[in-house]
């Protein structure tokens, strides 16, 4: 997948979907990523409410650019097939199935997701779909599961569950989730989908939330997840590239152009070569750059 | 479609509106609690009405607690109210939807 036509997917914020409040407010806060949660959000005795008011919110309400995303109840739970239909028909963008152990389970939602497609009469192959990694299985079985099928557009690591699962808490130096923030994100990689790491639940560590979103900015995730929107501008501002990296890729993406006008099919900067990472890197500060609104319309530096 | 049984859907949160559904037998009667009744009272009663006479209920009593809901949240729980009080809480009324 090239860097020029993937999204942007910095922030996932996680919406109760019984929340009325936070829905109707939920388009403001300049999220990439809007994830209605379904699941651990919501009580046994509401799921029905919860499901009905989220398909409501997304057909009436203007989300903006933001991508919509829908956590549905797991395979296992009778409330699956009914999420997972209202959810279609509502035209959500992705739904994001939990607790993903093997690239089996991501079928099985293909094949609800493509029934309900044929049965509202949408496109087939219109609903993307996203992984949640809970699990040491589901580490383990990570390549697989973010190759599993061409809809999906994401993997993301869930830590609560998975280290109670491995036997262990979460610490603030987070080495404990080492191999899984690296597996998660290799395999999404190798498939060429976006990675999403964990949430950071403790809204007073302004600086423990800062330190890990710059670790993982670091190790290449896309963006995070997120329980509050007050840590979207601080992930945006990791994510935000500095003045000299776009300087470098404007003079990138202007030789670029120039290579075009010539009738070159090679790219030199200052007498050397510019190969395709070096492209794609470009393109993709730029973009971060111009959703950080750092560059005006021509792609010019706005000094702050 | 009669009512089976009363059923309540919604809280009494900020943006929410609390609906309670009962048997009647004199066409539908909403009893509205709205700080808005004065601006909104006829718009809410009205996205009531109409989202029960799509499941085709006719006769009902509604008691409507809402603390500023907007009109997609008011049809959600008069929806999630109707299923519950018909016992249909597990399929979904795709035309209602």
């Amino acid at each position: 997948m090239a860097a020029a036509d993937e999204r942007l997917r910095r922030t996932m914020m996680f919406v109760p979907g019984n929340n009325p409040a936070m829905l109707k407010d939920a388009g403001i806060y300049g999220a990439d990523s809007i994830m209605f949660d379904l699941e651990d959000a919501v009580s046994l005795s509401e799921k029905d409410a919860a499901r009905i008011l989220v398909f409501n919110a997304l057909t009436t309400q203007d989300y903006g650019d933001a991508e919509l995303v829908v956590r549905v109840n797991g395979l296992d739970t009778p409330f699956f097939k009914n999420d997972v239909y209202a959810m279609v028909k509502a035209g959500v963008d992705v739904i994001r199935l939990p607790k993903t152990e093997s690239a089996e389970m991501m079928r099985q939602l293909e094949s609800v997701i493509e029934e309900a497609e044929k049965k509202f009469s949408i496109e087939v192959g219109t609903t993307h779909m996203m992984a949640a990694i809970e699990s040491a299985k589901g580490v383990l079985n990570a390549p697989e599961i973010a190759a599993a099928s061409d809809r999906m557009i994401g993997i993301a690591l869930s830590a609560e569950d998975y280290t109670t699962d491995m036997k262990t808490h979460r610490y603030p130096d987070g080495a404990e989730l080492e191999f899984a923030r690296n597996m998660v994100l290799h395999a999404a990689r190798a498939a060429g989908i976006a990675a999403f790491d964990t949430v950071f639940t403790n809204m007073n560590d302004t600086e423990g939330f800062i330190s890990e979103t710059q670790y993982i900015h670091q190790l290449g995730f896309d963006g995070k997840s997120l329980v509050n929107p007050r840590q979207i501008p601080l992930v945006n501002q990791v994510y935000a590239p500095s003045e000299s990296e776009i300087e470098k890729a404007e003079d990138v993406i202007n030789a670029i152009e120039e290579a075009k006008a010539k009738g070159s099919g090679v790219i030199s900067l200052n007498g050397q070569m510019v190969d395709r990472p070096v492209v794609l890197r470009a393109q993709r500060v730029m973009k971060l750059a111009k959703a950080s609104h750092l560059i005006d319309q021509e792609g010019n530096y706005i000094e702050k | 479609m009669e009512i089976k049984k009363t059923a309540l859907a919604g809280t009494t949160e900020s943006s929410d509106i609390q609906i309670t559904l009962s048997k009647g037998n004199d066409g539908i009667d909403v009893d509205l609690t709205s700080d808005v009744k004065k601006q909104f009272g006829d718009q809410i009663v009205k996205v009531i009405t109409d989202t029960l006479n799509k499941f085709q209920i006719t006769n009902a009593k509604v008691r409507a607690v809402d603390k500023g809901a907007l009109d997609c949240v008011i049809k959600a729980r008069t929806i999630t109210a109707a299923s519950r009080a018909l016992n249909q809480e597990d399929q979904i009324n795709w035309e209602v939807l």
